[in-house]
């Protein structure tokens, strides 16, 4: 199906059961503990082996020689498979780093060997006994160092971007901000860590892992392997989060399928949790420099955002300077984006990559340019909203409502309580609350589906598509249900496998949108096929209640399908819609911190976000997928950063100790709320994306409001005490 | 994690010669820490010997009217026990601040005394640690340093000592009772117990080979306002930034350790006669011959800022 027009009137529209508050139908099997996860496949019929993987120690050079002798001897050890043994491989199209293959190391903890045993402890006690010997070579590993040898990244990465003339106007605006700021490297830190199974059966894999899209996996896999991909079976119906780091094939998949061709037995790898930080990917730190210039009266005349950024040779920017394309008005702006190489292991995406960094600089430099102004600060965004994309106007965008966002945000939260900076005191805590808007625009996939009726009227789907915490079986189901008018309870959903049609995946806030979309258009196949059997004509079928009806012709669709049941499969593949319009989902984050006014620490005391994003198909899952954004932005803001050791070239807290995501503690009270909207523009499903939204623009909120509450404004991300305590008030 | 072999002992004296058999034994209790460093290969001992059979679980009153907590027991347990909380409230709060429920049902008093630091680069098996592997260097020293302690370091260490209990027994004066190899019973000062870096960053602690821990012992209660201010980038389950424990008199005299800081619990006697002045005036003794790095020489007015606000409560 071509999704070409705006949307008209659709059976989703029913809203019987699209819409409707629906726990997950894989609750239960999470918390009774019955999903199954990569690691924890077990057949009694396999005698699995264990994999335990080694890491490079250095950062950047060859490896001379490796010295497996040892490990191979000790107890269990059934092999040794090392990055020399293998040789040079065809790196995955979507990888920049090589995963495994060959002598030359490109970051800290690349993967250089693969000890597999018979039980996981003899694998990792033998892993310490392989000796391996390095020619390390000087690397680049300071991004401000490297500054002076950044230049454009690919053009394909849209890197600069301007409209007007940003220079003179900023030159002659009567008020100006140029600032400059920071994000560091962040860390993906999903609960589940990177996991594969592989098995083979003569020239065919099967690989049972954990990602997040499956036919890139399957693909690159094929292409590390030197296999076709058809004998590339993938697997991976539970995942325990991925946050993007999971969107591209990843070395615990290549060992295991290494290992087990080389010991003849099914091998189990999962990466050890102080080898994911630098063996995988990361978000990458962005310096980044943001010049307004708007007449007194508040309206932007000019808007610049430059963003600096680092990667491996052949890698790409993180692309922060997207959202400043889109959010505010201006008639006269520019944005560039600047890459330098860095032997630091593979940035990638993460989250909301481009609009999560970028909004962490551009929201508080919003702030900022409102204070200088005298104007509230919502006040301020609003006054500078656009209807059209600012860089050609000619083009609409398709749903916009953040200033709605803004003013239901401030309503809820009692934004007109909002004191002066550093002057709500409670006991000790310094109190403040801010504000900072959400943007994240919306992509489409293209997304298959096929889905089977059967003689009990049991509605089956099948597709690739992924649930990574995020709800998608619940979604799918629903989606299903309502197209095929039978209740939650007679639709099963099958995802995560190679072999059923290949959906959009989850990554870039597009996998519930595109994946429903896609079942839909398989539905609507198998609405005609139904139609078709009972020589209804189609347009006329309502299916409603487990039954087709047309006329006065009542059929119950198990009779319909007969014993041999019936099929529609379908893709659903997307127009130029996106290009006429624009398409993008709007938010408002607020905080209320306190700041302890002896040793500068922060703590939330409430979150609110108010999203605008399309149809919400499922208010609790989204709600899920939003506070957990909020949690995420919280520890962007607050503590999340992998420390560079710049002499090394790693990321030294590469732990769950080192590296601090937030804890319970740290999040006491949160609320979202969902604009009641639809857009025809974005699918069938009138839906958008939501998971990324929830992110953006949090981490500004929360540094407006310690601003708000100390007086001390910090552009440099986390904002750590030591970053504050020089400006609070004496104590001694 | 190396194979090893394993006993359960079931005396004191079975313990010690077991012990004594093996040198690259290592007593275990909780394991909350050990097990870590043995996955990761930092601890590599051949022999393991339980000592969670030896009793040595219970909290009894001393002769001298103080309190002498088994080595055992629990950090949960210890917490929550009603003469410590009555009495020793400083030592209750620095134990609850500490990890996690689940960390502290494990954990022990002896074993918390001798948990090792958490410095990232002790931490990775890659990177030279004098603590590891003596004489390999220190690749801290110039390196991310923002954790890392501040005073008492050397070039050789950087390291701090990161348990919050042992900073309250620090403020409160406890007395470390071992056995040695031979059988004989040793009291170490809590103050003795942990050593400071120097050029043996490995030695960390007072214990010669073998010696085991068998209780801590505190004194006669000292009443005053007893305080343990920990301050994180978290709210929770993580290590100090920094740390105060403090026993505040209502004449104002008091007795006050840091954490976060140091190899050891840091605490200067001679500061404590400056605390009448106030916090500034204490932290300039207190952190004098501090050798910060740029990365954490914050922690140099966050003592005082932390103090000051243990003061204030102290005053309230």
């Amino acid at each position: 199906m071509q999704f070409d027009k705006p949307a008209t009137t659709n059976p989703i529209d029913r809203l019987k059961v699209v819409g409707k508050p629906i726990h997950r139908i894989d609750g239960e099997l999470k918390t009774t503990g019955r999903a199954i996860y990569a690691y924890e496949w077990h057949d009694p019929n396999m005698r699995y082996a264990y994999g335990y993987p080694v890491g490079s120690a250095i950062a950047k050079g060859h490896v001379t020689s490796i010295d497996s002798v040892a490990a191979n001897n000790a107890p269990g050890v059934l092999g040794v498979v090392t990055t020399l043994d293998v040789g040079d491989l065809q790196k995955g199209k979507l990888n920049t780093a090589k995963l495994f293959g060959g002598s030359e190391i490109q970051h800290y903890h690349q993967a250089v060997a693969v000890v597999v045993a018979e039980t996981f402890e003899q694998a990792r006690a033998a892993a310490h006994l392989v000796q391996v010997e390095y020619a390390p070579e000087k690397g680049r590993f300071d991004l401000r160092v490297e500054l002076v040898n950044a230049g454009a990244p690919d053009p394909s990465t849209e890197p600069e971007s301007s409209a007007g003339d940003f220079q003179t106007a900023f030159a002659a605006a009567p008020v100006t901000l140029d600032a400059e700021y920071t994000t560091p490297d962040q860390s993906h830190s999903m609960m589940e860590p990177h996991a594969s199974i592989a098995a083979w059966n003569g020239d065919e894999v099967t690989i049972w892992t954990s990602s997040q899209m499956i036919d890139w996996w399957r693909t690159d896999l094929a292409t590390t392997l030197g296999v076709d991909k058809e004998k590339v079976h993938l697997m991976s119906p539970f995942i325990g989060g991925g946050f993007g780091g999971k969107l591209f094939l990843r070395a615990d998949a290549v060992l295991a399928a290494f290992a087990a061709k080389s010991v003849g037995r099914p091998v189990k790898v999962a990466l050890p949790r102080p080898m994911m930080m630098n063996n995988t990917t990361h978000r990458p730190a962005t310096i980044q420099r943001i010049r307004i210039g708007a007449e007194k009266d508040g309206r932007i005349t000019a808007i610049a955002h430059e963003s600096w950024s680092g990667d491996l040779l052949g890698g790409g920017p993180e692309t922060a300077v997207m959202q400043t394309r889109l959010l505010y008005a201006g008639a006269n702006r520019m944005t560039a984006m600047k890459l330098a190489v860095l032997d630091l292991p593979e940035g990638n995406a993460m989250r909301a990559p481009g609009e999560a960094p970028g909004l962490m600089a551009l929201e508080i430099a919003i702030d900022e340019m409102a204070e200088t102004l005298g104007m509230d600060p919502i006040a301020f965004r609003i006054t500078n909203d656009t209807q059209v994309d600012p860089e050609n106007p000619e083009r609409p965008f398709s749903q916009r409502d953040l200033i709605g966002c803004l003013k239901l945000g401030a309503t809820k939260f009692g934004w007109d309580e909002r004191e002066k900076p550093a002057t709500r005191r409670e006991g000790d805590w310094m109190i403040g609350i801010g504000v900072a808007a959400a943007f994240r625009n919306n992509l489409v996939m293209p997304s298959g589906a096929r889905v089977k009726l059967d003689r009990n009227g049991v509605v089956t789907v099948e597709t690739d598509m992924t649930d990574i915490g995020t709800g998608s079986y619940t979604i799918i189901a629903q989606t299903a249900a309502e197209m095929m008018g039978v209740a939650m309870d007679k639709v099963a959903v099958h995802l995560g496998d190679s072999r059923f049609p290949v959906s959009a995946g989850s990554g870039g806030q597009f996998g519930a949108n595109s994946a429903t979309s896609g079942v839909y258009a398989a539905c609507v196949k198998l609405r005609e096929a139904v139609a078709s059997k009972l020589g209804f004509n189609s347009a006329d079928v309502v299916f409603d209640n487990g039954e087709a009806r047309s006329g006065n012709r009542v059929i119950a669709l198990a009779e319909a399908a007969g014993e041999d049941g019936l099929v529609g499969e379908d893709t659903m593949e997307w127009g130029d819609l996106t290009k006429t319009h624009q398409q993008s989902t709007f938010g408002a984050h607020f905080v209320e911190v306190g700041v302890d006014i002896a040793t500068g620490e922060t703590r939330i005391r409430r979150m609110l976000a108010v999203c605008a994003a399309g149809r919400i198909l499922n208010p609790i899952t989204a709600r899920s997928q939003v506070i957990g954004a909020m949690t995420m932005g919280a520890g962007g803001a607050l503590s999340e950063e992998l420390a560079v050791d710049t002499r090394h070239g790693f990321f030294v807290n590469h732990d769950l100790a080192g590296y601090e995501v937030p804890v319970h503690a740290d999040i006491p009270h949160q609320e979202v709320i969902f604009m009641d909207e639809t857009d025809p523009y974005s699918s069938p499903m009138k839906a958008k994306g939501i998971g990324e939204l929830g992110l953006c623009g949090v981490s500004a909120a929360i540094a407006n409001a310690i601003y708000n509450a100390t007086g001390v404004r910090v552009r440099h991300y986390p904002i750590t005490l030591d970053k504050l305590i020089g400006g609070l008030p004496e104590v001694a | 994690m190396r194979s090893f072999s394993y006993e359960r002992a079931t005396s004191i004296e079975a313990a010690l010669q077991a012990a004594a058999r093996n040198v690259d034994a290592r007593f275990i209790a909780g394991g909350t820490n050990l097990l870590d460093l043995m996955k990761l290969e930092i601890e590599k001992p051949s022999h393991l010997i339980d000592v969670n059979g030896l009793g040595l679980d219970t909290i009894e009153k001393s002769p001298e009217g103080g309190l002498r907590i088994g080595a055992l027991v629990r950090n949960t347990d210890l917490a929550a026990d009603e003469t410590v909380r009555r009495d020793y409230g400083l030592l209750s709060r620095a134990l609850v601040a500490g990890a996690s429920g689940q960390l502290r049902n494990k954990a022990t008093t002896a074993g918390n005394l001798l948990q090792r630091t958490r410095c990232p680069y002790f931490y990775d098996p890659n990177q030279a640690c004098n603590k590891r592997q003596p004489g390999s260097g220190c690749s801290a020293f110039g390196g991310v340093t923002r954790q890392l302690g501040v005073i008492g370091v050397s070039e050789a260490c950087l390291a701090t000592q990161p348990s919050d209990m042992a900073v309250a027994m620090r403020a409160l004066d406890a007395v470390v009772e071992t056995r040695g190899a031979s059988g004989a019973k040793r009291s170490i000062p809590i103050g003795d117990f942990h050593r400071l870096p120097g050029d043996t960053p490995h030695i960390e602690t007072e214990l010669e080979p073998g010696e085991l821990i068998t209780g801590v012992v505190l004194p006669p209660p000292v009443g005053g306002k007893q305080i343990y201010r920990k301050v994180r980038d978290r709210a929770s389950y993580a290590f100090a930034l920094v740390s105060v424990g403090a026993v505040i008199h209502p004449d104002g005299s008091g007795q006050v350790a840091v954490g976060g800081v140091a190899h050891k619990p840091w605490r200067v006697e001679d500061a404590e006669t400056e605390l009448s002045k106030g916090a500034r005036a204490m932290s300039a003794v207190l952190m004098e011959g501090a050798r910060p790095t740029e990365q954490n020489k914050f922690k140099i007015s966050l003592v005082e800022r932390t103090l000051e606000a243990v003061l204030k409560e102290a005053r309230e």
